[in-house]
This record gives structure tokens, C-alpha cells and sequence, in this order.
């Protein structure tokens, strides 16, 4: 029994198809892409397991948060203080202590700002978030503004991740791990009533679902999958600084999920990859005479997005589905 | 009083129950039981306090002051998803729904609160919602006493207006209500949805303790064991139908006009 798809849950079959092609893509990219693409394509795929972790509270949930970054920032750092100067921490110890500290946080945090809606949601996420940047920001015990090195990777026994193309499809497994979870997540009950409260918040109290602890069991789970994506960006960068939970990275985040397409876990690792490699385009830009083109590639962006939202307000997703169709999006003809 | 308030348990009470807002008294020192098999039936005036009455017995609001005992429990101040766990089901007047999910993920979600798992155990995230047998089951009953079999698929924002009020009472029953608060289930119905509305709520009386606001004068006078009338959050008259029909004072503030109007709403 399919629902009428505003957030494209059921993904249409064109989407499908584009989803597993991508997938195959990235498998192989090792083979023919550059060490240097390389490491930017384990940037995306981490942002993209970072977007999603968002899309869980922005698209499903509809909470949107500010301050998302914290969280993503919190399990670099903790990685960066385990890690020990002359040898490397075991995978096995150090991943689940940075995620569930991620998680912790955001259990904490969660309980104090999931009671409020709407605007207020936005900006208490957005004030804890800038908290928690300053206090590294400010304290040169936690790193300071300059952060933190990491000189080794986590190891994991038998597997290498000191090697590029080991870290690589390591990462890859995450991304797949984390997507096949949170749709699995969509349509378990859990995921239901979260799609619930989206739509009628109000509604879901009367039959009986305590939303509170729902919204927050979101927010932690959102938490802890940040906290996995911020564990492999310190391990593969082998740095920390504060910007990784800076408001920049919140709002990046909150981006990619829109380019993508809300909701669904799907939009979200496409809208991360198409951002990331945006960016590297628009900074890349040739000068025009004097004008420094690529340095402001902040407002090619800002205008990308805005046109986007204009043209395409479902994400890249709702353009692919309306293109080339499949059953999902000749259902949906609702508004909220 | 009369007697039939001895005879039958009653699972809900409101004593002294009151609601201000700012200066006004929307609810003024209410006292009602609501029985086991009858239907009690609320009416007034708009603006006598009939909805703010339902959101304090539901928990969508706090009174101010008066006590709400639900099934043995003193449920005052109590938040709205656990007067619903204890097996009250409410209704809106304001059509309440899920609007962009189907007719049936609404029923389910509603039959699904019975059962929900602890959002914070990981097992629950990895069960699918579709394949709850137990939820179907709940769902399905409900959808079919609603009469909303033949629009299980359809989007429930996009229902007509009847549908949707049906739509409201499937969503209400599939939570397996003991107490049932319907706001208004009649409001902006066609005749042949209203009679049919008519017919399920004389079916579902037996098993329930329900009270009903309603405008629809033919309607309450078919169906309501007790009568209670609300002007300016107060209630005026409280008992059988036939002796509150005969209350001058009632007549004069409330039933004369309203019957007059109704009539002529219809025509």
C-alpha cells in the first residue's frame, strides 16, 4: 500500500535506475578516477551520509535544524582526542565512542530543543550549535580555532585503512549501509509516525503517539549517523578544526538536502554529491579580466540554489521523476 | 437528574470544569458524565464553549480549574496522547488529517498509535509498518465501519468533504476508542452521508461512552440519551431530550431559533 508521494518516499522506478547506476559509478570511480578525485569523491560520499543524517529531521520529520554540524564536528573531535600521538586507536573502540558521543549530544541537546516548532526549532538548533563552536573555538585545551592533527587512521585490523582505495570503498560501505538503514527506517513504524508528525503534528498527539519522544529518538539517531560522518571526514582529512561544526557546514547541509530533494534519503546523497562538485566548479571558475570569478563562488551558488528552489522546488530528484516518469510521481497532486 | 445516570457506569466525568482565556470564561463551572451505551449529546449556540469543552476533556487544552476523571483516573492536566492511550477517541470539528498520505495510511497510522514500539528501540526501526497483521486488522474494521472501503487509495486531501468527516471517524475508531468526543460529525454533510453517519454512531453506542456536539437538531433528537445545552460556557439544562425540549428557559435562550435555523439551512 503506497501513500501519495509528496517527498517522492516511494522512489519512483527512474529514480531507481538513477540510484543504482550511481552506485556502480562510484564502485568503479577508483579505477578511473585520479588519487585526487578520488579523495574528493570520499569527501562527497561523507557529506552524503551527513546530508542524509539531516534529511532524516529536515525531510522526513520536518525539523528543520541549523546547528546539525555540532554533531558531525563533535565525533571528528573525539576521534582526534582517542588517537593517540605514536600509534594508531582500534576502529572497533574509537567508532562506536565518537557516535555515541555524537549521539549523546544530541540526546541532550534533542531534549531541550525538539519541544520547539517551527522558527524557534531553527534557531535554539543554531544557538546550541554555535555553543558548541565556541567552546572549542575558544578553548586552546580542545584545539582552538587552529584544531587538531590526527596522525593516523583507526585501524581495523584487517582492513587497511591507511590505503587510499581500502578508505575509499570503506566509506562507500558506509554510505550504503546508512541509506539501506534509514529506508528500511522510513516505512518501519518508527518512520511512519515521523512521517506523520511532519504532516499533522498536532493530529498524532490525539491518537496517542507521544511525539515528543519520537522527535527526539530522531534527533539522537540524526545525531549519531552525523557523528559517523564527522568519525570518517577526521579520519580521512587526519584533521579537526571548528569550522567542521560551523554554521557554514549546517547550512551547507541543510542545501544539499534541497538540491537533492527532501525526504527520502535518496535526494540527499545526490544532493551532496551535485554540491560538492558544484562547488569545485564554481571555484574553479576562469577570471574574467580583473574579476576574480571563482572567488565568489558563494553567490553562484547562493543563485544556483535560488533558481532551483524557483524551478525545481522537489530537488534534483523531482526533476529526474517528472523527466522520465515512473509510478510514484503521477500519484502525488497534494500540498501541505 | 434523572435515574438512568444511576444505573449505567459512567467512565467519564467533568466536575467544575472551567477554562479562561484572559477575562472570558469559555467554559464556566461544566459538570457532565458521559455513560456506557448513551450517547450524550452537547448543543448550543456558537461560541457557548462546546468545542473548548471537548479540547479540555481531550487534553488539547488545560483547564483552568475542575477536575476530568477518565475510567477511574483522574486525568486533569493530563497531555493528549495519554488521554488517548486510556481509550478516549476524539473527532474534530476542523477536519484533522493526514492530508497528502492515502485514506489507509491514515486509518493505519491511527490503528498503529495501539501498538507503537518505543521510538528508541532499534529493533522497531527495522519492522515494516505494512506488515503489522494485528494493525491491518485494527485498520481495516475501522475503514469498513466508516464506509470508506472504496476509498482506501484515494489521497485523503483530495476526498470530498463527507469523506473526509468519514475519514475522521475511521481514524477515531481504528484507535479502539471506549470514550468517543465527536465535534460537530455531522457538519457540512449531504443527507444520505448524515443518515448513514446516523446509523453507524446508533450502531457504535452500545460499546461506547460518547458525547456529541452537534448543530443537527433532527439528528440529536434521533439519537442522544442525554441532553445538555451550553449558552456563554454555562450549562443551562442538562438531562433527557423530551424534558429539555419542555424547559421554557431553554426554548427562550437556544432550541426555537436553532430549529428555525437548521430548517432553514436546509431548504
Amino acid at each position: 500500500m503506497s501513500t501519495p508521494q509528496i517527498h517522492l518516499e516511494t522512489l519512483p522506478r527512474s529514480i531507481q535506475l538513477v540510484m543504482t547506476l550511481g552506485f556502480l559509478a562510484l564502485a568503479a570511480f577508483p579505477f578511473v578516477g585520479s588519487d585526487f578525485y578520488s579523495a574528493m569523491v570520499v569527501r562527497m560520499m561523507i557529506l552524503a551520509i551527513f546530508a542524509m543524517s539531516l534529511d532524516l529531521l529536515q525531510g522526513v520529520t520536518g525539523l528543520v535544524s541549523l546547528g546539525h554540524a555540532a554533531y558531525f564536528g563533535l565525533a571528528g573531535y573525539v576521534l582526534a582526542f582517542i588517537t593517540p600521538q605514536n600509534e594508531a586507536i582500534s576502529l572497533y573502540t574509537s567508532l562506536p565512542l565518537a557516535v555515541g558521543g555524537a549521539a549523546l549530544a544530541a540526546l541532550v541537546i534533542g531534549f531541550l530543543v525538539v519541544r520547539t516548532h517551527g522558527i524557534y526549532f531553527i534557531m535554539v538548533t543554531m544557538a546550541f550549535a554555535q555553543m558548541v563552536f565556541f567552546i572549542f573555538f575558544d578553548n586552546k585545551a580542545l584545539g582552538g580555532s587552529d584544531g587538531l592533527f590526527l596522525n593516523f587512521r583507526p585501524d581495523a585490523g584487517v582492513i587497511d585503512l591507511e590505503n587510499k582505495q581500502v578508505f575509499y570503498y570503506f566509506t562507500l560501505g558506509c554510505l550504503l549501509a546508512v541509506y539501506g538503514f534509514l529506508r528500511r527506517l522510513l516505512w518501519s513504524p518508527f518512520g511512519r509516525a515521523l512521517s506523520g508528525i511532519r504532516v499533522n503534528e498536532h493530529r498524532m498527539r490525539a491518537l496517542g503517539f507521544n511525539t515528543f519522544s519520537h522527535k527526539l529518538a530522531a534527533f539522537t539517531l540524526a545525531g549519531a549517523l552525523a557523528g559517523l560522518a564527522g568519525y570518517l571526514w577526521a579520519a580521512q582529512s587526519g584533521f579537526v578544526n571548528p569550522e567542521l561544526m560551523g554554521f557554514h557546514m549546517s547550512a551547507h547541509a541543510i542545501m544539499m538536502v534541497i538540491l537533492g530533494g527532501m525526504g527520502n534519503f535518496a535526494g540527499a546523497i545526490v544532493g551532496a554529491l551535485s554540491f560538492e562538485y558544484l562547488l569545485h566548479i564554481f571555484k574553479d571558475l576562469p577570471d574574467v579580466g580583473e574579476f576574480k570569478t571563482g572567488k565568489h563562488w558563494q553567490m553562484w551558488m547562493g543563485l544556483f540554489i535560488v533558481a532551483l528552489i524557483i524551478f525545481a522546488p522537489k530537488g534534483i530528484l523531482g526533476v529526474i521523476s517528472r523527466t522520465f516518469g515512473g509510478s510514484a510521481e503521477r500519484k502525488e497532486s497534494g500540498h501541505e | 437528574m434523572s435515574d438512568h445516570s444511576m444505573q449505567r457506569q459512567s467512565l467519564m466525568s467533568a466536575r467544575g470544569l472551567t477554562k479562561r482565556f484572559g477575562g472570558l470564561a469559555a467554559v464556566n463551572d461544566v459538570s457532565l458524565d458521559l455513560w456506557l451505551g448513551h450517547i450524550h449529546a452537547v448543543i448550543g449556540p456558537n461560541g457557548a464553549g462546546k468545542s473548548t469543552l471537548t479540547n479540555l476533556l481531550s487534553g488539547d487544552l488545560p483547564p483552568t480549574s475542575g477536575t476530568i476523571t477518565l475510567d477511574g483516573h483522574n486525568i486533569t492536566g493530563w497531555t493528549p496522547e495519554k488521554i488517548s492511550g486510556h481509550r478516549l477517541g476524539r473527532s474534530y470539528q476542523k477536519t484533522n488529517i493526514f492530508t497528502t498520505f492515502s485514506v489507509w495510511d491514515n486509518v493505519r497510522l491511527a490503528a498503529q498509535s495501539r501498538v507503537q514500539p518505543s521510538p528508541f528501540n532499534p529493533l522497531g526501526w527495522f519492522r515494516s509498518a505494512a506488515k503489522m497483521t494485528a494493525v491491518n486488522q485494527r485498520a481495516e474494521r475501522a475503514i469498513e465501519l466508516a464506509g470508506l472501503q472504496n476509498r482506501r487509495h484515494a489521497m485523503a486531501g483530495a476526498t470530498s468533504h463527507g469523506e473526509q468527516r468519514q475519514l475522521e471517524i475511521a481514524m477515531t475508531l481504528a484507535t479502539e476508542p471506549l470514550v468517543l468526543l465527536l465535534d460537530e460529525p455531522l457538519a457540512g454533510m449531504g443527507q444520505a452521508e448524515a443518515e448513514s453517519m446516523v446509523q453507524l454512531l446508533l450502531r457504535l453506542k452500545k460499546d461506547h461512552a460518547m458525547m456529541l456536539v452537534e448543530h443537527d437538531i433532527d439528528a440529536i433528537f434521533t439519537l442522544a440519551d442525554h441532553l445538555t445545552v451550553m449558552v456563554n460556557g454555562q450549562v443551562i439544562a442538562s438531562d433527557v431530550p423530551a424534558v429539555v425540549r419542555a424547559d421554557a428557559g431553554v426554548q427562550a435562550a437556544y432550541l426555537g431559533e436553532e430549529t428555525h435555523a437548521t430548517v432553514g439551512e436546509e431548504h
